[in-house]
Formats: C-alpha cells, sequence, structure tokens
C-alpha cells in the first residue's frame, strides 16, 4: 500500500446531472436499444478512485465526451485523464475501466482505452500495458489486484465521502 | 490490394466447444492424421485445463479425447506436441510447463518443469523432439533437453530480452529458436557446441505494430552447409490488411499464410508473382470476417496434404475449417 498519496488534494467536480431517459410512446419489446456514449458513461462514472473516496466523474477522470461508441461495428474507445503527470495508478484506473465494460457490454464488444494524449509521462507505455489483451488476462488472476479493482468497482454505500 | 475471393472459401468442417473460457492455443498432433491415425489436436485454455480432440474416422467427426485438468492452477496458455506426437507440453500463467504423455489413449502428466519465476507464455519442441523451448513474463527463455524416461533438464537459461518473451518457435529444420519479446524485438539463439546458447541476432523494427505481418529471409541452404550463421533480413511487410491486432500467423506447407486477429477474422495470403517489386510481396486470397464471435487467438494448419486449419477464440470455441477452391 502507498503511505503517500500521490495526489494528496484532488480537484473535486461537481457530478453531471442524471439524464432520464424518456420512455417513447409505442414500446416494441423486441427492439434493442443500440448502446450509446450515454450508457457506456453510465457503466463507468461511479468507479471510485482507487485512492481517493470520489468516482471518476467527481474527479473527471473520465467525461462522457472522452467516450467514442460505435455501436453498429460494437467498438468503443474510453479516454481517461489521470488526475497527475506521474499517476502510478493510472494502470489500475485502467484496467478498471476494461473490467467494467467487460462485465457490462455484449460480448461482441471490441474496447480500446487510452490515457488522454499529453496527460501522463509514460503514456505511450500504460496504453500499450492496457491493450495488451494476454498481460492484462494474467493481470486478472492476480487475486490482490482483481480485489483492488473490485473494490473501486463496487457501488458505494450512498453515504456522503 | 483487392482479394480475389471469388476463387477461394473457407468452409466450416466443425465447431468444438466444451471450454468454458477463452481457448487460448490450438495443436495438431504431427504423428496423427496419417497412415491410419485418426487425426488429433489439442486446445489449451483460461478454464486451466486442455482439451484434447480426436476425429473419428467413420463419421470423419471430432470428439473431445480427454480434458486434462487438475494440473494446472491457472491459465493455459500454450501447448504442443512432440514431433513423436508421444508427449504434449502446456505451458501455463501458474509459472509451470507440464508434459503430458499419450498411454493408449489415455493422457498422463508424467513431468511438471518448473523455473520460470512467474507466467510462461510459450512452449515449443525442435525439430529432433530432443529440447523443449518455454519463454515467460520474467523475460528469460529455457531451453529444456528431453532425457529418457520422461526426464527433462534445463539446459540454458537465457537472459537478453528487456521484458516479457511472449512466444518462443524453432527453426522446422535447424536448432535454432526464435524468441518474441514486448520489448520490440525478435531474438535468434544458437548453440556453438556444448550447451553454449547465445544470441546471435536481434531483429528490431522501429515502426513495430501489432497490425502488419512482417517476412524475413535468410539464405538456409548457405547456413546448413555450415557456413556460419547468415543474418535474417526484412524483406516484405503486409500492411492495410488488419486494424485489429493480429494474434496468431501460420505458414502452411503450400505457403498459404493464415491470421487470426482481434476483429474475429481469419484471412489467408499467398505470395504474389507479381515480379515487378524487388524481393516477395504477397497478395490476400480470403478474409473470412465473422469466424468466430470474438477474437481469434490462434490459427494452425494441420501438417497434412489437406488445407485444414484449426482456430481458437475468445468465444471458447475451437473451429476446424477447410480452405476449399471455388472453381
Amino acid at each position: 500500500m502507498v503511505s503517500e498519496l500521490i495526489n494528496a488534494n484532488p480537484v473535486v467536480y461537481e457530478k453531471k446531472e442524471r439524464r432520464v431517459r424518456s420512455t417513447p410512446s409505442c414500446v416494441d419489446e423486441y427492439a434493442v436499444e443500440p448502446i450509446d456514449q450515454l450508457e457506456i458513461f453510465d457503466h463507468l462514472r461511479d468507479i471510485k478512485d482507487p485512492e481517493h473516496p470520489y468516482s471518476l466523474e467527481e474527479l473527471k477522470v473520465i467525461t462522457e465526451d472522452a467516450i467514442e461508441v460505435d455501436d453498429s461495428n460494437s467498438y468503443v474507445r474510453v479516454t481517461f485523464t489521470p488526475t497527475v503527470e506521474h499517476c502510478s495508478m493510472a494502470t489500475i484506473i485502467g484496467l478498471c475501466l476494461r473490467v467494467k465494460l467487460m462485465r457490462s457490454l455484449p460480448s461482441r464488444y471490441k474496447v480500446d482505452i487510452r490515457i488522454a494524449p499529453g496527460s501522463h509521462a509514460t503514456e505511450a507505455a500504460v496504453n500499450k500495458q492496457l491493450n495488451d489483451k494476454e498481460r492484462v488476462a494474467a493481470a486478472l488472476e492476480n487475486p490482490n489486484l482483481v480485489d483492488m479493482v473490485d473494490e473501486c468497482l463496487a457501488p458505494s454505500n450512498g453515504l456522503a465521502g | 490490394m483487392e482479394s480475389h475471393d471469388g476463387a477461394w472459401s473457407l468452409k466450416e468442417v466443425q465447431k468444438l466447444e466444451g471450454h468454458t473460457d477463452r481457448v487460448w492455443s490450438v495443436a495438431w498432433n504431427p504423428a496423427a492424421g496419417v497412415a491410419g491415425v485418426p487425426a488429433m489436436l489439442a486446445s489449451c485454455s483460461g478454464d486451466k485445463t486442455v482439451r484434447v480432440w480426436e476425429q473419428n474416422p467413420s463419421s470423419s467427426s471430432w470428439f473431445c479425447k480427454a480434458v486434462l485438468d487438475e494440473t494446472h492452477t491457472r491459465t493455459v496458455r500454450s501447448c504442443a506436441w512432440s514431433p513423436s506426437g508421444k508427449l504434449l507440453a502446456t505451458g501455463s500463467f501458474d509459472a509451470t510447463t507440464a508434459i503430458w504423455e499419450n498411454v493408449g489413449g489415455d493422457f498422463e502428466c508424467v513431468s511438471t518443469l518448473e523455473g520460470h519465476e512467474n507466467e510462461v507464455k510459450s512452449v515449443c519442441w525442435n525439430a529432433s523432439g530432443s529440447l523443449l523451448a518455454t519463454c515467460g513474463r520474467d523475460r528469460s527463455v529455457w531451453i529444456w533437453e528431453v532425457l529418457p524416461g520422461n526426464e527433462f533438464e534445463c539446459a540454458s537459461v537465457l537472459q537478453g530480452h528487456t521484458q516479457d518473451v511472449k512466444m518462443v518457435q524453432w527453426h522446422p529444420t535447424m536448432d535454432i529458436l526464435f524468441s518474441c519479446s514486448y520489448d520490440n524485438t525478435i531474438k535468434i539463439w544458437a548453440e556453438d557446441g556444448d550447451d553454449d546458447w547465445h544470441c546471435v541476432q536481434t531483429l528490431s523494427e522501429a515502426n513495430g505494430d501489432d497490425l502488419t505481418i512482417k517476412v524475413w529471409e535468410t539464405d538456409s541452404a548457405k547456413m546448413m552447409s555450415g557456413d556460419g550463421y547468415v543474418p535474417w533480413s526484412h524483406v516484405c511487410t503486409l500492411s492495410g490488411y488488419h486494424d485489429r491486432t493480429i494474434f496468431s500467423v501460420h505458414w502452411s506447407r503450400e505457403g498459404i499464410i493464415a491470421s487470426g486477429a482481434a476483429d474475429d477474422a481469419i484471412r489467408f495470403f499467398v505470395e504474389s508473382k507479381d515480379g515487378s517489386v524487388d524481393g516477395p510481396s504477397y497478395k490476400m486470397i480470403l478474409r473470412n470476417e465473422k469466424a468466430h464471435d470474438m477474437d481469434v487467438n490462434s490459427v494452425r494448419w494441420s501438417h497434412g496434404e489437406n488445407r485444414f486449419l484449426a482456430s481458437a477464440s475468445d468465444d471458447g470455441t475451437v473451429k476446424i475449417w477447410e480452405l476449399v477452391p471455388v472453381i
């Protein structure tokens, strides 16, 4: 465990108001709604930062605009911005994003995760790790790492942070 | 380049189901599928098991002959049959390599090779079956000598790569070993008599990405005649055909290159007898777009005279295919 937080005083942003989807007047029970940017964002916004009691949305590590989705081609790319340039938690955050999408999206989906260009000192190295399927698979067999990821992914209990 | 896919078609022969997690690799038993011996295939998976599949000679359909379980405690990443077909090596993220022997249709784990510090990523036998190479995330390549009584002895531990070693492959006729690494290089290892293995060449490409296939060449006749080592040189790049990671490539006896990629597709390339460029060039003859429902991790041609191909996927299945010309 890190004894000193990498970023002891992160900037915390207000959570974006959640849009309520209106139900169409004519509901086709069999119609599958294409997955859009907001849906992806909804899967990711409440993931907790590994170090601070805030969500990735509150820390603006991920935003709705940083999500590119093409449902007809089953493709999504998420760009995230670590709070500091030397954030060593960048790979953990990236892993959390990948795991959450893996568990939430249909298996036909291809997922690319990357760090916002220019926002991290070892951007290329982190991106390479996050998109190496074999390394990710091996990492996810490490119980300590999985515990860490699961903690970030666990729904918050609703009490004020 | 436009593919002339009117001329070829990939027929799905059978889908082999059973694994409960992604299938990483497949390997055809080189001693099976000939001389009346039913064809046999091994597959290994994230479900920690290895499955051996066999073809029923009368019905031609494939069935699962054995499930090799309760040995590896993590993903089995790679599997390879010895040239005699009697032994199967399986490399796992649990840092061990298991050796299985085919004892009258039953598979028994006869040896467990330990030594790697963490995940083993690839295993490969040399042409004569006297040596087994393994590699892994600990950046090392191990060469094991096969001794009588299914004993294995470490002959050499090759250091040199600066990051994970993802794959090892022996040359089909010479005892030269190739290793590919996360450090973006390929190293070539040879022995100068007396178990002294060292790196004889490093292939590095500044523009390496996982969307291209590169072809390298050497003067093997000169090398085999004992004139010393002849370096490999890069002669061709196949780019623009893949837009997601290529996980596997395999060359058939006839020179057809098959590729398996993260877009669920299998592609085939042959040398184009264009004559207008210096050195070989290749053209794509077929792209099978939805070969699987998820990433294709491995493609392997069978050893026989036919054009059978096996593929392994994240969708948990293995598929047997036949590439047929369409007249």
